[in-house]
């Protein structure tokens, strides 16, 4: 029987339902475990990362109710009721978001840690819709790091994507 | 993360009473300050009350003409917002200057005012800090102050306030609305937060349980006569060594009337009514310009690794006014400083 960590190490689980990659949950949940523990170690969503566990490195990105936040400083419990979409949500191998066909293409990563949160990034600041220059995306997507440097094709990669007549259509 | 109960509050009024009644209670909203906090032990509530769900969101007209903003208004919807883009771009800017648009969208006005210090010690549990535990000392006076105050400071604590969106509200000469279990008050913005003194545990005059439900604006002036500047230590994402808020109403060539407000450099956002004073009437030249900083800086005081702020927020607030004359505003995207 698999073990359920979170639900072992806390005090008085809380009821929450979660929909999350576009499937409902019911969850138990202890009120310290954030959003991205949850994802990582009770859904089996290992693509948001733990890099640095404070909102300093943005390798735990995801979309909540289509808005890109740091999950590590989200608490699960907060999230009741919310729509998450991860990496894994994004696009899986076969189909692929056109942002991930994109990091492909401009070879935007080498290590990999940090690229789904960069992906999530993007897409929530695409929502978003106040990045019109290369100079407003390199400020917008700030809160992303890259230990490898990879920024430069990142920055192609997006612009790639948001130059795309197709997919901006499909925004609107 | 120490273990804690959750409350959800669906009333002001039943947040205020559940916080109010516990000691070890607090409110959390955006939360990416008090988790972080939570993580390394910083803070240990016992208790937390979740404020999310309250009616708090709106950006409403007042009847002065400005703007109130719900204490529960994300960052990034306050900055985007039309009427503040277009009536308070300096309060725009300032809060594009900030964080990451990640942490914008999930921090809130409110909690924005309240945030900590990010002062090192402060954070480091293993060593004295006189905000995190009154009466330990202060490791920061003798140790790696880079990032420490240089106006304002105590023989008890040197940390900075983190905000650069409370800068350009000190100086737009916000109000705070605030409710608590005694009722409603509003307070300036230049009383709301505090200096250290010999009780830097407390950043701001809020009671225990009493809880910030909205900002407000006067109505708009200053035109294109404004600027946040903020340096640091990279291009984005760090919190200012210093950075200036300036608003001038400008009469021909000459100042009618000056607002500077400084971050990163005191427990609070820094500033001087007699500094701004020496601006009246004088023309935008450097001249005038240096003189008001000198006076805003009076008494600053480095401890070794800030005294460069010194000369830096001297800098900067001459570089700041000049932006603001000119009418060009420091763009918060495009780096260069002109």
């Amino acid at each position: 029987m698999e073990i359920d960590r979170l639900t072992a190490a806390g005090p008085t689980a809380v009821s929450i339902a979660l929909k999350v990659n576009g499937v409902e949950r019911r969850l138990e949940v202890p009120p310290s475990v954030t959003l991205l523990d949850l994802l990582r170690e009770r859904l089996d969503l290992t693509g948001s990362k733990k890099g640095c566990d404070q909102g300093q490195c943005g390798a735990c990105t995801v979309l909540v109710n289509g808005r890109r936040v740091n999950a590590c400083l989200q608490l699960a419990v907060m999230n009741d009721g919310a729509e998450i979409t991860t990496i894994e949500g994004v696009g899986q191998p076969g189909a692929l978001h056109p942002l991930q066909e994109a990091f492909i293409a401009h070879d935007a990563f080498q290590c990999g840690y940090c690229t789904p949160g960069q992906i999530c990034s993007a897409i929530g600041m695409m929502n978003e819709g106040h990045a019109k220059t290369e100079a407003e995306i390199r400020e917008l997507m700030s809160g992303n790091l890259c230990r490898c440097g990879a920024y430069g094709n990142i920055v192609d990669a997006i612009e790639d994507v948001m130059g795309r007549s197709a997919f901006k259509e499909a925004a609107e | 993360m120490m273990n804690f109960s959750y409350t959800r509050a669906e009333t002001v009024a039943e947040a205020i009473a559940a916080v109010a009644g516990d000691p070890a209670a607090r409110f959390i909203a955006g939360g990416t300050n008090l988790v972080d906090l939570m993580k390394y032990d910083v803070m240990k509530p016992e208790r937390l009350v979740d404020i999310t769900r309250l009616p708090l969101r709106e950006i409403e007209a007042t009847d002065a003409g400005g703007l109130r903003i719900g204490a529960l208004v994300p960052n990034s919807d306050l900055a985007y917002d039309a009427r503040v883009q277009r009536d308070y771009p300096l309060l725009a800017s300032a809060i594009l200057a900030g964080a990451s648009a990640q942490l914008r969208n999930a921090a809130t006005t409110g909690g924005n005012l309240l945030q900590r210090t990010r002062c090192y010690y402060f954070y480091d549990v293993a060593t004295p800090c006189n905000k995190r535990e009154p009466g330990s000392g202060c490791a920061a006076k003798t140790g790696v102050n880079r990032v420490n105050a240089i106006l304002g400071t105590s023989e008890a604590c040197i940390a900075t306030h983190p905000s650069d969106m409370c800068v350009a509200l000190a100086a737009l000469e916000a109000t705070v609305h605030v409710e608590g279990p005694n009722g409603p008050r509003v307070l300036p913005f230049a009383e709301f937060h505090r200096l250290p003194g010999d009780a830097p545990q407390h950043d701001n005059t809020l009671a225990h349980g009493e809880m910030v439900v909205a900002v407000e604006l006067p109505a708009p002036r200053f035109g294109r006569n404004h600027t946040y500047l903020k340096l640091r230590d990279r291009l984005s994402y760090a919190f200012a060594l210093v950075s200036v808020a300036a608003a001038l109403e400008m009469d021909g060539e000459g100042i009618a009337e000056a607002r500077i407000a400084l971050g990163g450099v005191a427990h609070k956002p820094w500033r001087v009514p007699d500094g701004e004073a020496v601006l009246k009437g004088k023309p935008a030249t450097p001249d005038s310009f240096g003189a008001a900083a000198d006076v805003i800086l009076a008494g600053a005081k480095g401890y070794g690794g800030n005294d460069f702020k010194i000369e830096l927020a001297r800098r900067a607030i001459v570089r700041a006014l000049a932006q603001a004359a000119a009418g060009e505003p420091q763009v918060q995207s495009d780096k260069t400083v002109n």
